[in-house]
Formats: structure tokens, C-alpha cells, sequence
């Protein structure tokens, strides 16, 4: 048998840990703080489309179970450590999806986040394209509006189209069943079925998302009057590498959110998680002015060794580890 | 057995609108923000259509009750083709169009590949290679045998197929069945 072997090579394994020391240096060279926050909590992140893993912990084995949760980002922790005054922060570690499992997912994975502070989302994007510049040798990297993007690539105006022409332009393509009148998750199998594999050309950061999926971003009106998410994602060879935002500061929209993300979950028939109210408080005693993106460590390493699955740049993958 | 969309898998063979369908690539989608999906490329095993669809984690599909087995060819009747299960002399006849492009290569006592749905013959594959015999074809070109050009040449299934000037009636030619190319004489 030799299924005890690493799915990866020493040879990358030499590459990852390069990669890893060029991250360290970028931020300490930028004077951001490392922080490494609980990866097991009492409180399971809100998103409907996100599930954590459950773990039981017991206060001696003979105890009765305690329900707590693996975090599928250290959103929630480091925004309490901004809120207490930390300044600009990054956490480079592992979180954990369930149910993530394939080409480019692996449910426990390595996640680079970081917060700075003053910050909007503009200023992160050049934040980020420098990183990943450093990492990837890559130019200056295009932006590009969401609307835009749907425009350039399916000839789809987003302020005229309806979402049963939504629905055709998609069965042109991929063949599904869903709901007719779920506007967000025709927009997000377009992305990810149509658009994101025509991304492979050049890199680019999508902007001004539907405000109807800013998740924890702030909402601003654009040029057009439209409302749209303070929200980006980066695609580097089609693969969706980064997700930032200006960060949502108010704490009664913060509860708004979470609160709306609960009913999402009981109507789709999804766990009742408890939601982490510690959140609220910390922007309720004040968040600061801030912008923050996680971004995929191994994926950002698959693209600079031009892998074709993720097992190939880490140690085990969750099937033999 | 329904299978759900995380145990998708490539070869698996589901029902998808009546027709049994074989995976061919199957990947994981998952937007950031938004629900995840698994990808996969099929082909219908009855018509050969090769199509896109995108499954829900929630969604199930049910299991094809599908197989291969290896038979030998024995006759047609002029409706039916009839195949043996070599161990166990069960019969199967197989109609024109799950036979389909086979028929140009089967020979009598030739071993091949029948797809059975619900016991059913839905398809017949034949070995990349087989022997047959010409039956027609203008006379050979004596001492030709490195020379360009060719001519055609009527196989006993009835196939015809393009050969070096060379070949004579009564030779034994192997053919490729992929592209239904002359190999060599056998």
C-alpha cells in the first residue's frame, strides 16, 4: 500500500512554504499584525450557502455534548480584534467547509484574510494585486463591473433583463433545475457555469456586485443610480481567488443581516445555527473604517505552479488524511 | 438506488428524462457567495447525445440499471441480432438501432461489448480490430506492394473500406473499427 504518501511533491511542499514566507514578509514589510484567532467556536458563520463542520466538545468525556463549530473564515474574530483596537490585522490559517469537496475545494483549506484599516475597497484591490503580483509575477490586474461583465461576455443588460431571460440565456448553456424566480442564483450560475470559465484569458477584479449580494459589504449607489455591494472578487485564470469588501460598520444592519440569513436557512430547511451576537456588540461599541478580503492560499499556489488539482499543493488531501 | 449530487462520479450511470445517461466529468462549482453545484458532462446512451447539466447538492438522480457484458455475435434474422453470454448460452437479440454502427464489423462468433438496460440491448460495442474478408474488389496489381493508391473493397459483413491496390478477393484484412481504416492483411 502507499496510500501513506503526501498527494503533493517535496518539491512544492519546498514552493508552498516560499510562497507562505513571501506572504509573511509582503505584510510585515506593509506593518500589518498577524493574528491567529480560534478556529473552534460556539457560533457557526450565518451565510445560507456555507456550512460548518460540527464538532462535540465535552467538559470531561463522561459530559453531555456541547455543540461547537469549526469557522469557515476568521471573519467574525477578527473584526472583534479591529473593534478592540488592534489596527490593520491579517490571519493566515486553516478553516474548514463542510461538503467543499473537488478540483479546486478541499473542506479544510488554507485562508489568507486581512483588514486594513482606512481603507476602501479601491485602495484593497491595489492592496491585493499587489500581494499577488509578488506571487504570481502577474501585471496590473483589470477591473471590471459586475454589469459590465455580463454585458462584455452573455450581451445581458442587468437593468433590463428579467430572470426568466436570465433562465433561458443559462439552459443555452447548462441544462438545470431551479426556481424561476431566484434572480441571485441565475446571476450566480451564470458566473460560475458561463462567465467564469471565459475569464481564462486575463486576469480580472469584478466589481459593484447586485447589492442584493453584498453579504457583509457596504452598499453604495453607482454612477447608473443603481444600488450596488462596496464588494470585489479577483479571477486568475478563471478561478475565483480573492472576495473583498468595504466592511459593513453598522451594527443594526449587521443584525439585519444575520437575522435575514437565518430566515434564509429555516426556509431552505438548512440547520439553525447559533448566530454570533458578539459581532453586533463589537460594531455596536465601534468597527473602524476598514476593507477586508480572504483569499485562497492554495489556490493562489496551484495557480503559481500550474496545478491542475489541489492535491497536487497540499501535504494530504481530506480523502487521505 | 437514487444517488445524491456529491456521490456523482465519472462512469456512473443514472436515468435522466427516461433515457439511462453515462457521466463523463464531473466537477465541484461553488461560488464564494451562493449555493454549490455539481457539474457534469453526460451522454445519452440511447441517442448519443452529449449534453450539460448542473445538479443542486440537495438534488438526487436514480441509478441506471445498466451493464456491459461481453457476448458473442451469432446471426441476424433480418430483424434481430442475435448475441450468447458465452458461459451461460443466455441470448439476447439486439434490434437495428441499439446495434447501430457495429453491424458494419460483427462476424459470426466475434466476441464484443452489449450495453444492457433493464436486460435490454441498448448498444454494441466491437473490439477496436477485426479480421474480415473481402468478398469484391477489382484485381489485385501484382508486385504492387509499396506503391501509393488505393481502391475499394467489400468485406462479407458488407462493409466497404478503402485498401492498397494490392489486395485480392479471399484475403483476410484487419480493419480498425474506430475509423474503419485498412490496418494490414492479417
Amino acid at each position: 500500500m502507499s496510500d501513506w504518501k503526501p498527494t503533493t511533491s517535496v518539491e512544492n511542499l519546498h514552493k508552498r512554504a516560499a510562497i507562505f514566507a513571501d506572504i509573511r514578509r509582503y505584510f510585515a514589510e506593509q506593518q500589518v499584525l498577524e493574528v491567529d484567532t480560534a478556529v473552534l467556536s460556539h457560533c457557526a458563520v450565518s451565510d445560507p450557502f456555507i456550512d460548518s463542520l460540527e464538532v462535540a466538545f465535552r467538559g470531561h468525556p463522561a459530559a453531555s455534548a456541547e455543540m461547537c463549530y469549526l469557522q469557515t473564515s476568521p471573519e467574525y474574530a477578527m473584526k472583534r480584534l479591529l473593534a478592540a483596537g488592534s489596527g490593520s490585522i491579517y490571519q493566515m490559517g486553516k478553516v474548514f467547509r463542510n461538503g467543499e469537496e473537488g478540483r479546486s475545494h478541499n473542506p479544510e483549506f488554507t485562508m489568507l484574510e486581512w483588514y486594513r484599516l482606512g481603507f476602501d475597497d479601491k485602495d484593497l484591490m491595489d492592496d491585493v494585486e499587489r500581494l499577488v503580483c509578488l506571487v504570481l509575477g502577474i501585471g496590473p490586474i483589470r477591473r471590471c463591473t459586475y454589469a459590465d461583465i455580463f454585458r462584455e461576455k452573455l450581451d445581458v443588460d442587468l437593468q433590463e433583463v428579467s430572470t426568466a431571460q436570465l433562465a433561458d440565456v443559462m439552459r443555452q448553456h447548462v441544462e438545470v433545475n431551479m426556481d424561476l424566480d431566484d434572480r441571485d442564483g441565475w446571476l450566480n450560475l451564470l458566473m460560475s457555469h458561463v462567465i467564469e470559465p471565459l475569464l481564462k484569458d486575463e486576469p480580472v477584479f469584478i466589481t459593484d456586485y447586485p447589492s442584493s449580494q453584498s453579504a457583509l459589504a457596504r452598499i453604495k449607489t453607482n454612477a447608473d443610480g443603481q444600488l450596488t455591494a462596496c464588494r470585489f472578487e479577483l479571477f486568475v485564470n478563471g478561478v475565483e481567488l480573492a472576495n473583498g469588501y468595504h466592511e459593513l460598520t453598522d451594527s443594526v444592519e449587521q443584525q439585519h443581516r444575520l437575522e435575514s440569513d437565518q430566515r434564509s436557512r429555516k426556509q431552505l430547511g438548512l440547520p439553525q445555527r447559533p448566530l454570533e451576537q458578539r459581532l453586533v456588540s463589537a460594531l455596536a461599541y465601534g468597527l473602524p473604517d476598514c476593507a477586508g478580503v480572504a483569499l485562497g492560499v492554495d489556490r493562489l499556489i496551484m495557480l503559481a505552479l500550474q496545478a491542475e488539482h489541489i492535491q497536487e499543493v497540499i501535504p494530504f488531501t481530506f480523502r487521505n488524511a | 438506488m437514487a444517488y445524491s449530487a456529491n456521490q456523482l462520479k465519472n462512469g456512473l450511470k443514472v436515468m435522466l428524462e427516461g433515457d439511462p445517461c453515462t457521466m463523463q466529468d464531473v466537477e465541484f462549482v461553488k461560488p464564494g457567495k451562493g449555493q454549490a453545484f455539481t457539474r457534469v458532462k453526460m451522454r445519452n446512451l440511447m441517442t448519443g447525445r452529449v449534453w450539460e447539466r448542473t445538479f443542486k447538492s440537495n438534488e438526487s438522480v436514480e441509478g441506471a440499471d445498466v451493464m456491459d457484458r461481453d457476448m458473442e455475435y451469432l446471426y441476424f434474422d433480418g430483424e434481430l441480432y442475435h448475441f450468447m453470454v458465452p458461459v451461460t448460452f443466455e441470448q439476447y437479440g439486439a434490434d437495428v438501432t441499439a446495434v447501430g454502427d457495429a453491424a458494419k464489423w460483427l462476424k459470426e462468433n466475434d466476441v464484443c461489448m452489449v450495453t444492457l438496460w433493464n436486460d435490454n440491448p441498448i448498444a454494441v460495442t466491437v473490439g477496436n480490430f477485426v479480421e474480415l474478408e473481402v468478398i469484391e474488389t477489382d484485381p489485385g496489381v501484382k508486385g504492387d506492394t509499396a506503391q501509393g493508391g488505393s481502391k475499394p473493397a467489400k468485406l462479407t459483413t458488407g462493409a466497404v473500406v478503402k485498401v492498397p491496390l494490392f489486395i485480392e478477393q479471399g484475403d483476410i484484412l484487419k480493419i480498425d473499427t474506430r475509423s474503419g481504416d485498412y490496418v494490414s492483411r492479417a
